[in-house]
């Protein structure tokens, strides 16, 4: 700029230029102010010779490393195995643990078991069984005192490990006829039945003869596995008809449909994805949601 | 004109300085490096004052960290600890846990309105004696002198080329900086960790990087803003001095040039006659005593931090040639006005902004007072599970999970009964707890722990889906009770 544009009112020098009538005052920099502006620039030198900063040819990583050799992604990963090392007494804990009781009984153990079985059951479990382990229609309630196969440390820690009816050897496995899909049962024989089913748990105001119909066939085709008062079978994962619980939905509707299709719900193994101490951690976690059962538990109870 | 002046000598004693202030308003220019200011030392008492408050200023921030308070075993000895290590603030019998740090935000509420009611009333006494900045400054200065003389031979050894007697006493100066910075720097990690193992450790590359670093910030910041930057950080970089105006108001005491008894200004000869003439004999001695730079003679300025060191340079001049001490002095604008009317001078103290910032600062005060006597030493927290929000159980009774919070303030190892009220038939259980131990839990001394309480209603006494819920919570051998208030829901009547 040749001349110098001076502001009237101030006697300062402006910057020149002009937006809608306003004009900048070009006053100076305070002094302090460029100092810490000429030191920031000082170090980003300083910072660009000790740590990784420019792009580079290839054949340097594609970037400067820097001569101190900071890098973020080795500082996660030391992070990460110093995080586990941390966890490794606990692990090994809770891999030697072979009861709850156990368990409970270290209150530092108990405590990192039931965090370590919260943040695994957030990120495996909870798609089906929900958050909370209130789990959905087909996906049973974890926090309920009702196990299809088992409600035990040992048994819920076996469920985890080997599923149901999964692709592993050694998985829990029943299979419940479609009795309408599979033709084996007419429209009108399964509306029995599922009156009668109802009758078990409380249900009033059927028809007497389609109840007696129903028992008839529920005798005949029902209690090899739901047993001859509807109270269930753990060995097979055959639900308790009389209580209040409902895996598939309570409703005559519901009850109708899954006598005619028959369910098969399927859990994963988790053995061979988690490693032993997971699966105990999860079993602790889930026995722990209010539900879990002493090691002798009581005969039948198990519920749909 | 200059040349004429000096000889004119009102007073033994009595010299007339040929100055400017280097940081008068209309000479100032933005571009311009800083020019040193050079305050020459006054007596009197406003000086005294400073010193004095100076010393107990000093002395309480280096003396407090070693002072001692029996707390028990379980916590720190020191009396005023800000322990993040530990998460708590150690304040002689008060402690603050992380979750009452609403405590912290009142102290600093009372000190806002301590220092705007205190502004009302006197102007800016905050920065001209109790501000960090001016205390250290003042120090600062006061070794400078110690070093290099007062102002006139300050002047003459920066003029001079370098000399081994330049070189030792700018050296000196310095390295006593240096050690005062690093003093204070020192006495700053001191607050934040155990006093004397501080001490033990510091010296021997034993304590945490943090501490290091913290002390070498202050340190430097220290010496950068006594020591070299002064009066640039109050007048350049303190946000303070913009909002004063809305702080301050007529009837503020400032210090200020009684321009109705020194005008007209002039050299005066001893023996002359003081008729048709101001008092102000224009020897500028308050320019030179200014830390600031300025001339009060041009009225209040933004640059003014009220150090009165003006006033005690002035007196001791008005003494000197028999007039009465007070033309410049604490005044209010209103009286700067009256008395240029000839009124009379009227001081109000109580206005409707000074009560306002003291009943407000009242009305904090209590409410800091009242919460910190009547802190309890237990707390409780009930926490209803929201996912799921209530079990149904098989033999159709319901079951709500909930997360009981205990807060053990104590510095001892507690047990506490809990007691519940809630629906008929209800039954508890604990995870976790031993059965034979029933409704009696542990905290250790100084802990919060949470329990997993879960409350099972039978079906019959569910009659409505949203039922009371209260935890009891009081500790063995004592009268205290805490209680924590929530509902047991269950979907409706079943």
């Amino acid at each position: 700029m040749s001349e110098k544009h001076i502001d009237q009112e101030t006697g300062t020098e402006t910057t020149g230029h002009e937006w809608d009538g306003i004009r900048e005052l070009d006053n100076p920099l305070p002094r302090w102010w460029l100092w810490i502006f000429y030191a920031c620039i000082a170090w980003s030198v300083v910072y660009w010779v000790l740590m990784p900063a420019w792009p580079a040819p290839p054949g340097m990583q594609g970037f400067t490393e820097g001569v101190i050799g900071n890098s973020e992604r080795v500082n996660v990963a030391e992070d990460m195995n110093a995080l586990q090392s941390s966890r490794s007494d606990h692990f090994a804990q809770l891999q030697a643990a072979g009861s709850y009781d156990a368990i409970e009984a270290d209150p530092a153990l108990f405590r990192f078991a039931l965090a370590a079985g919260q943040s695994n059951f957030a990120n495996f479990c909870a798609t089906c069984h929900g958050a909370g382990a209130q789990g959905f229609t087909g996906y049973p309630n974890l926090n309920d005192d009702v196990w299809l196969w088992g409600g035990s440390f040992d048994d819920i820690r076996t469920t985890l490990q080997y599923g149901i009816r999964s692709d592993h050897a050694e998985t829990r496995y029943s299979q419940m006829p479609a009795f309408g899909a599979d033709g084996l049962l007419s429209r009108e024989e399964i509306r029995n039945v599922r009156d009668y089913v109802l009758s078990l748990s409380g249900g009033t105001g059927f028809d007497a003869a389609a109840l007696n119909a129903g028992a008839e066939i529920f005798a005949s085709q029902c209690v090899s596995c739901h047993g001859d008062q509807g109270q269930g079978d753990r060995t097979q994962g055959a639900p308790n008809l009389t209580d209040a619980i409902w895996l598939y939905g309570g409703s005559p509707e519901q009850v109708e449909n899954t006598i005619w299709r028959g369910p098969f719900g399927v859990m994963p193994a988790w053995e061979g994805r988690l490693n032993d101490p997971t699966i105990t951690a999860l079993a602790t976690y889930v026995y722990s949601l209010g539900g879990g059962e002493a090691e002798t538990a009581p005969e039948g109870a198990a519920g749909e | 004109m200059s040349t004429a002046r000096h000889n004119l000598i009102s007073a033994p004693g009595v010299p007339t300085h040929d100055v400017e202030a280097v940081n008068d308003a209309k000479r100032r220019e933005l571009y311009k490096k800083r020019e040193p200011i050079y305050p020459k030392l006054v007596h009197g008492k406003f000086r005294f004052a400073k010193w004095v408050f100076m010393a107990l200023a000093l002395g309480a921030y280096y003396f407090i960290p070693f002072l001692r308070w029996d707390r028990g075993l379980s916590a720190p000895d020191q009396a005023v600890l800000v322990d993040f290590e530990g998460r708590r603030f150690y304040f002689f019998f008060i402690e603050i846990w992380p979750q009452e740090i609403y405590y912290i935000s009142g102290l600093l509420i009372m000190a806002a309105l301590l220092l705007f009611l205190v502004s009302a009333l006197f102007g800016r006494v905050w920065c001209g004696y109790a501000c960090p900045q001016t205390v250290w400054t003042d120090l600062f200065i006061a070794i400078e002198r110690l070093f290099e003389g007062d102002r006139n031979k300050r002047i003459k050894l920066d003029r001079a080329k370098w000399s081994f007697n330049k070189a030792w006493r700018k050296i000196g100066k310095h390295s006593v900086w240096l050690v005062i910075a690093a003093a204070t720097g020192g006495a700053w990690i001191l607050y934040f960790h155990d006093a004397f193992d501080t001490l033990s450790h510091f010296f021997t590359g034993g304590s945490p990087i943090s501490a290091y670093l913290f002390f070498g910030i202050l340190t430097f910041t220290t010496y950068m803003l006594a020591g070299t930057m002064r009066e640039q950080v109050c007048i350049y970089m303190c946000p303070w001095p913009r909002i004063q105006a809305a702080m301050t108001d007529r009837d503020a005491l400032n210090v200020a040039y009684r321009v109705d008894r020194g005008e007209p200004r002039g050299a005066h000869k001893k023996g002359e006659s003081w008729d048709a003439r101001g008092d102000c004999i224009d020897c500028k001695a308050c320019v030179v005593a200014c830390p600031m730079g300025i001339d009060i003679r041009e009225g209040s300025q933004l640059e003014c931090i009220q150090c009165a060191l003006c006033i005690d340079a002035c007196d001791d001049i008005m003494k000197k040639v028999d007039r009465p001490t007070g033309l410049i002095s604490y005044d209010t604008d209103i009286n700067i006005d009256r008395r240029r009317e000839g009124l009379k001078p009227i001081y109000r103290f109580l206005r409707p902004r000074v009560l306002v910032y003291a009943i407000s600062l009242a009305i904090a005060g209590s409410i800091m007072v009242f919460g910190l006597t009547t802190r309890a030493s237990l707390d409780v927290n009930a926490t209803r599970d929201r996912n799921p929000n209530f079990v149904q159980l098989s033999d159709g009774s319901v079951r709500n999970g909930y997360t009981l919070k205990i807060i053990n303030r104590t510095h001892e190892d507690r047990e506490y009964t809990i007691r519940i009220d809630g629906p008929e038939g209800l039954e508890w259980r604990i995870l976790g707890q031993e059965e034979t131990r029933g409704l009696i839990v542990d905290v250790p001394a100084e802990r919060t722990q949470d329990f997993r309480i879960f409350l099972t209603v039978p079906r019959e006494a569910i009659t409505v889906t949203n039922q009371s819920v209260l935890f009891t919570v009081s500790p063995e051998g004592s009268e205290e009770t805490r209680t924590a208030e929530t509902v047991f829901l269950s979907g409706g009547s079943q």
